[in-house]
């Protein structure tokens, strides 16, 4: 079994952990209207990339959200960041 | 619902006809004058179509352009071999046990075409309409599997909702032990549903391809899209350029790459799916089985492996080899449910990339490119819609349009809000 690490807690297991989506994707501001191309994009495209892929996860035994940075074909962890008090786009 | 052109196979000196009287008379010379299923070929500079991937819906694609819409003048190029991505890792099993009207005439067209298949291309299939069933544990289920059956009726296939001792009688094999973990209290049979011989769709479509004019191009992997005046107009390869008047991008599992080439993304992630197979054992199991609770669905093969498997890899993923934990989870499911596969050796594992879209139903039609066709996103059951995919995807490059089956399957249903939710409407693994 891979092992992930958390910011928080370490290594741990990966089956502890839920893969939430890709980083870098920016909520459209809902206060003015948006086009349905634009909401679309923003539920649904990926770049889901072969090789290095930045993602944010969740560890669920400490419910903390947090980036990792991955290369999705050898699976080696490159990077983890905490997302607790910093500001991200 | 579908018109279907029937072609007489021409004479072609390249391409030997299989039957009884060809085996008698190659038998007199030792079987040394077989020629080969297909031809090998170095590309052309110009193309009406260029199809990117020979599995089987690249090549059954060429292979419908060529036959029912008289486009011969079609390339298939492929990376690696013809056939060895996701058409040679499946498990076989074909079926259109699904809910929504969409996808039933989507995947039944698919059974369809496979039920005349193997006379059609002149090469044995092997599908065998065994039946499958998705069981139920618990009254709740059964109520669930209820509904399903009535979709699947009113939709226009069979099927049949069977109580416990049905289930007994027909797949006795099973663990019906009212201390099991998920006991059984019946299920959806569909009788048309069953397996077929995996590689043989791709070689089969590969050899009527090749003998109706079709050029299969082996080890020519795609660098980039040739983009002019807003339009693909053909494609850079290992061994050059090659243009064509249409490109279609068949390439299940990494259809994202290629479509970073040509300049969009599309909504998919790509995982791993994982398959087993066991030593030989004595025919225990002359149906497809699947049970979402325990994730496990199994047959017997001809050989008489037992050939299993279950739900993705939880971590998205291009390596073709499976993650341990998905193992536990279907091995535990498979022995549960049929406690006698507990002494079982597994032979071999393996592991093939699919990619997921957010409602795990396909995408086949046009690309924000224009001169850009896709067929992917078929998730954990391209297999079975190997004959459908090309026959729909041949239809939108040969019309510049949609068939009314792929119609509801256009990248545009996102923006529109159509989703065709089978993963959670059918309960099937994806």
């Amino acid at each position: 079994m891979q092992q992930f690490p958390c910011p928080y807690c370490g290594l741990r297991n990966e089956t502890e952990f839920h893969f939430a989506a890709e980083s870098g994707k920016t909520r459209p501001d809902t206060n003015t209207p948006i086009d349905d191309k634009h909401w679309s994009d923003y539920l649904y495209q990926n770049y889901n990339p072969k090789g290095t892929s930045k993602e944010v996860w969740m560890h669920l035994a400490c419910r903390e959200v947090f980036l990792m940075t991955r290369d999705t074909v050898n699976m080696d962890v490159l990077e983890v960041q905490a997302l607790r008090g910093e500001h991200h786009d | 619902m579908y018109t279907y052109v029937h072609n007489k196979q021409e004479a072609d000196p390249m391409t030997l006809p299989y039957s009884a009287w060809q085996i008698a008379k190659q038998s007199l010379t030792n079987h040394k004058n077989w020629t080969p299923a297909w031809r090998t070929k170095q590309p052309k500079k110009h193309y009406d179509v260029i199809v990117i991937g020979a599995g089987g819906h690249g090549l059954a694609t060429a292979y419908y352009l060529a036959t029912q819409h008289n486009i011969k003048h079609v390339a298939v190029l492929e990376k690696n071999w013809l056939g060895g991505g996701n058409t040679g890792r499946n498990t076989t099993a074909i079926r259109s046990n699904y809910f929504y009207p969409e996808s039933v005439a989507l995947y039944d067209l698919s059974v369809r075409l496979y039920e005349n298949l193997s006379a059609e291309l002149n090469y044995n299939v092997m599908f065998s309409q065994r039946g499958m069933l998705v069981m139920a544990h618990s009254e709740a289920e059964m109520e669930m599997a209820s509904r399903m059956t009535n979709a699947m009726q009113i939709n226009g296939t069979d099927a049949e909702l069977w109580g416990r001792k049905k289930t007994a009688k027909r797949i006795p094999v099973l663990n019906y032990s009212d201390t099991a973990r998920y006991p059984i209290h019946g299920g959806v049979w569909q009788s048309r549903a069953g397996t077929g011989r995996h590689d043989a769709v791709a070689w089969g479509y590969a050899r009527a391809a090749d003998k109706a004019g079709v050029d299969i191009i082996q080890n020519c992997e795609v660098t980039d899209f040739i983009v002019e005046g807003g339009r693909c107009q053909g494609v850079n390869t290992q061994l050059g350029e090659i243009r064509g008047e249409q490109t279609a991008m068949v390439v299940a599992g990494h259809s994202s790459p290629l479509a970073s080439l040509a300049g969009f993304s599309l909504p998919l992630h790509s995982y791993a799916l994982q398959a087993f197979v066991t030593e030989p054992i004595k025919p225990v199991l002359d149906t497809v089985v699947f049970s979402p609770s325990y994730g496990t669905y199994v047959s017997q093969s001809d050989k008489g492996g037992l050939v299993f498997g279950g739900a993705l890899d939880r971590v998205p993923s291009y390596g073709q080899k499976g993650n341990l934990p998905m193992q536990e989870q279907v091995i535990t499911g498979l022995i549960e449910m049929m406690p006698i596969a507990q002494r079982a050796k597994l032979l071999r594992h393996w592991a093939g990339i699919v990619d997921v879209t957010p409602d795990s139903s396909p995408l086949i039609g046009g690309t924000p490119l224009p001169g850009l066709a896709l067929n992917c996103g078929w998730g954990t059951g391209g297999f079975k819609a190997i004959p459908a995919g090309g026959f729909l995807t041949a239809h939108y490059l040969a019309k510049g349009g949609h068939h009314e089956i792929s119609k509801p399957f256009d990248l545009s249903r996102f923006e529109r809000g159509e989703l065709i939710d089978e993963g959670a409407a059918s309960g099937i693994a994806h």
